[in-house]
């Protein structure tokens, strides 16, 4: 039996210990905000954050996370009102939208080690969450806007 | 990303539009539009055009299948608190669609957008009109019956309200979600209104004007956000993969590895002892080609995906590769080379361009490669099933909902009205999900375990079995005379078409491939050919966004930059020559000229628009500027799903080579618009994508296998080398420009814009794509 807390809430689970947390989130639990993209951390979508630092839940088995804290998307900020949250909606970020619950999870974990980032910095840190439709401009304006204060 | 046109396909091969213009009912629905749009010159009309409720300028909607439907009581409900539902029934995939054709009846309608809901249409096109969402098509065939509907149910509120008080209906007004009676002072909100509203007939199209311009408080204003943005933001927006359904399985697939291969054998066993796997079942397959039907393969069902992928890992399968096992990208580069080095077909012929290339003074050629390109949007291939008897219900993230219904119906051999198509969101599309074989996958599954599915395709498997970018070599050659001015023109494209997916042994373009950028294009030379010499498809080819206008648009014009180069000419001044005087551009030797599916007339090629596209550019893009040493400017232009673009791209490239794209302005003339913020992030999104193929954009076969699986080989533009600054200028129009393309335009301009820059920094001169470590020294 592992136990993790996840998003507040105490979580246990007695299958397989080397599920991902990604399919354990989405399909065990229902947290369907993290999202499958690649399988191999190499595009972000499925980014969470384990103890305050961004993590992929694609490769990150659920004995990984035992007694640890778990943060995806639904669980940033009680009413989505983080300020990185704020900033993408002021921004106008999405176009599909898929990729970017896991670009708001980096984008928070940048912005809780480093709050004031330089546009190198920015770009540096995101650089592993892909988006498709090409929103990096918007991104990238929404980091710093949330840095700055939305 | 676009339908196939009645012409196209033989008779042996299931062309849906085709098929259901035969069985459709409501084709009066089309035929009246059709008849006021024709009816009383009022083309002709000028400035109150744009009020008329009825065709101002023809488009190709009614010749979708289904054509549109113009009905308030099928798009819009009103409950008694007031709250507008308003359908969506084009499908979401980053455009902004989902709120702005709401937003269109929102507009027309007087309804306070924050109280309006917008509510998507499962697929259903006898009820809603044609559904499918690409080929840049949904503002251009919708805004005008959009506002038909808005107007009209304005137009029945207003009526419910003067009915009510005892009024004539020309003293009343709908404003701001309410109706108003000023002599008198009364009022009554659309709530109060609603069921008065709904019980009356819905009035003529001819009897309700629509509001002008100038009263516009939502379109052409960019001040409204997509609809689904906070639920994006929150992690609560629903994608394809996010349907949950009660006793819901999980399946992964493994299937051919070669496109037409078949499954001979397999082993279950240690896929069955994966911890969470419950069955392994073979899945139908059909023959290559065949349209959309599935590959079939062998399904790993699980209570959740990780342990399907897990069970699938641990097959053991044994697969008959099939005709296409000798597919090999470098041998094909070479066959396509060697094509279009011999004459092909001629799809477009005017004066002699043999005999003048002959006496030329001088002649650049210029033979262009691009590859096989993989949509890979963020969100693979995935679907939700659950079929019971002679019904199934579907839950997926398709772009042809309508299609998907149909397709689903003859799997399952039962009536298209017994299946029900719910569309999520869209996690990106770019033209691999207007085909809907994942859904037919996951209604076989389902209907065979009797239970509802979900069906997820991972990274490589959508790498591997997409319906991908064609291939192609472009070739063109250009006669010069001695004072420089371009005389003869000479254009084979070569590429296996989109009608191999279709048809077997389809190897000719079909006229709407011709008619992205080879037969249409653009430039005022006095003997012009253009040719298609024939190629055999070895994979499933499709739709991926912009489809053939990105390998024609790359040469073409990175042909204008060698022609400007040779002759010491400025790119764009050079391009400006070769556009030649404003005029229409005639296409009298072109036999089914394909223009998007559009009426030439509402449509023409405007080469007056081009120019003012490439000087608006130019100047909001600063072209004259000075750039430093190691930096080069490039631009481009290209018309497109009836848009006109251009491109301006300043790259630098270091001493090792490295590439940095420092600022990007494209332009875009898209006639009247809904909604500039939304094409602002079309077009910064299309230099991404641009970028993208540019760089690294490779799919290529060996021993008839995709070599690549995942982001690290099958490489896209990430934030870290996207353009510093991407500018998006959109060239005003007036309310009675028809609507044009936005979705696509954007892209085919860039790789040439960002080759003919690349020449400008290193005087190297960029022939095939991807870059890859071209600029490497």
């Amino acid at each position: 039996m592992i136990k993790v807390k996840i998003n507040g809430q105490e979580q246990s689970w007695d299958g397989d210990p080397s599920l991902l947390l990604l399919w354990y989130l989405r399909d065990e639990l229902g947290l369907t905000g993290s999202k499958y993209g690649c399988g191999q951390a190499l595009c972000g979508a499925c980014t969470v954050m384990v103890d305050k630092e961004a993590a992929r839940a694609c490769i990150t088995a659920v004995s990984d996370v035992a007694g640890r804290e778990v943060t995806t998307i639904e669980g940033l900020h009680p009413t989505g009102d983080h300020p990185v949250q704020k900033a993408w909606r002021q921004v106008n970020v999405p176009q599909c939208g898929f990729c970017q619950a896991g670009q708001i999870m980096q984008a928070a974990a940048l912005l809780d080690q480093n709050p004031k980032p330089s546009h190198d910095q920015i770009r540096d840190a995101m650089s592993g969450n892909i988006c498709r439709c090409g929103c990096y401009q918007r991104i990238e304006n929404a980091v710093h806007l949330a840095s700055t204060g939305v | 990303m676009s339908i196939i046109e009645n012409s196209a396909l033989g008779k042996s091969t299931s062309r849906r539009g085709f098929e259901r213009h035969l069985k459709v009912e409501n084709v009066s629905r089309r035929a009246i539009l059709q008849t006021l749009g024709l009816a009383g010159g009022f083309v002709l009309a000028a400035p109150l055009l744009s009020r008329q409720a009825f065709a101002a300028y023809e488009t190709g909607a009614g010749k979708m299948p289904h054509g549109t439907v113009v009905d308030p009581k099928v798009f819009v409900s009103i409950a008694p608190d007031g709250i507008v539902s308003i359908l969506a029934h084009r499908s979401e995939m980053g455009t902004g669609v989902r709120t702005s054709l709401p937003l269109i009846v929102a507009e027309e309608m007087e309804a306070d957008w924050s109280r309006v809901r917008v509510v998507q249409a499962p697929g259903d096109e006898v009820k809603f009109g044609n559904q499918d969402t690409d080929g840049s098509r949904s503002t251009r065939h919708y805004l005008l019956p959009m506002r038909q509907i808005g107007a009209l149910a304005r137009a029945m509120l207003e009526a419910a309200a003067a009915k009510r008080w005892g009024v004539p209906a020309s003293e009343v007004k709908a404003v701001n979600h309410e109706v108003v009676h000023s002599a008198s002072g009364r009022r009554a909100g659309f709530g109060e209104l609603a069921a008065d509203a709904a019980s009356q007939p819905a009035p003529a199209i001819e009897t309700v004007q629509l509001k002008s311009p100038k009263d516009f408080r939502y379109l052409g204003k960019g001040q409204v956000s997509i609809v689904d943005l906070h639920d994006i933001t929150v992690g609560k927006a629903r994608y394809g993969a996010d349907v949950r359904l009660p006793g819901m399985k999980y399946a992964v697939i493994a299937r051919p590895p070669v496109t037409g291969g078949k499954l001979k054998s397999f082993d279950p066993a240690d896929a069955l002892k994966v911890p969470g796997v419950e069955q392994v079942i073979e899945v139908k397959g059909w023959p290559w080609p065949s349209k959309f039907q599935p590959l079939g393969g062998v399904a790993v069902i699980a209570r959740n995906t990780g342990a399907a992928i897990k069970g699938r890992d641990a097959l053991k399968i044994e697969w008959d590769d099939g005709a296409n096992a000798a597919y090999d990208s470098v041998a094909y580069r070479a066959e396509l080379e060697a094509a279009a080095r011999q004459p092909g077909l001629v799809v477009r012929q005017e004066g002699d361009a043999d005999a003048a290339l002959k006496s030329a003074d001088k002649v650049i050629t210029g033979e262009y490669y691009l590859p096989h390109f993989a949509h890979a949007s963020m969100e693979p291939p995935v679907a939700v099933a659950d079929v019971k008897s002679d019904k199934a219900e579907i839950w997926a993230p398709v772009q042809s909902p309508g299609g998907t219904r149909e397709d689903v119906a003859k799997t399952l051999q039962i009536p298209p009205e017994n299946v029900t198509v719910n569309v999520t969101l869209l996690g990106g599309g770019f033209g691999r999900k207007s085909k809907c074989d994942f859904a037919l996958e996951a209604a076989l599954l389902s209907k065979t375990l009797g239970a509802p599915v979900k069906v997820q395709w991972t990274r490589d498997d959508d790498l591997h079995h997409d319906f991908l970018h064609t291939v192609s070599v472009e070739r063109i050659e250009a006669g010069l005379d001695k004072s420089g001015k371009v005389v003869a023109w000479r254009h084979r494209s070569v590429a296996p078409t989109i009608l191999s997916t279709f048809a077997a042994g389809a190897d000719h373009a079909a006229p709407f491939e011709l008619g992205m950028g080879l037969v249409d294009m653009p430039f005022e030379i006095a003997n012009i050919q253009c040719e298609n010499p024939a190629a055999k498809a070895m994979t499933r080819i499709g739709w991926f966004r912009s489809v053939s206008n990105i390998p024609r648009a790359f040469a073409v014009q990175s042909m204008v930059g060698e022609i400007a180069n040779a002759t010491g000419r400025d790119q764009k001044d050079m391009l400006i020559e070769l556009i030649g005087s404003p005029r229409i551009v005639k296409l009298g030797s072109v036999k089914d000229l394909w223009n998007y599916g559009e009426p030439y007339e509402s449509y023409p090629i405007d080469t007056g628009r081009l120019r003012r596209v490439v000087e608006f550019v130019a100047e909001k893009g600063n072209w004259s500027r000075k750039v430093a040493k190691g930096r080069g400017l490039g631009i481009a232009a290209h018309r497109s799903f009836v848009s006109y673009i251009a491109t301006i791209v300043e790259v630098e490239v270091d001493d090792k080579g490295k590439l940095t794209v420092h600022q990007v302005d494209t332009a875009i003339d898209c006639g009247v618009f809904v909604n500039p913020e939304r094409i602002a992030s079309q077009l910064e999104g299309a230099a991404i994508m641009g970028l993208s193929l540019a760089k690294y954009g490779e799919i290529s076969f060996k021993n008839g296998r995709v070599q690549q699986r995942n982001f690290d080989d099958f490489q896209v533009v990430r934030i870290d080398e996207a353009p510093l600054i991407t500018n998006v200028h959109i060239v005003p129009a007036d309310a009675d420009t028809p609507p044009s393309g936005v979705g696509e335009p954007g892209v085919p301009p860039f790789a040439p814009a960002l080759a003919n820059a690349i020449f400008a920094a290193t005087g190297k001169r960029l022939r095939a794509l991807p870059i890859g470590n071209q600029l490497a020294i």
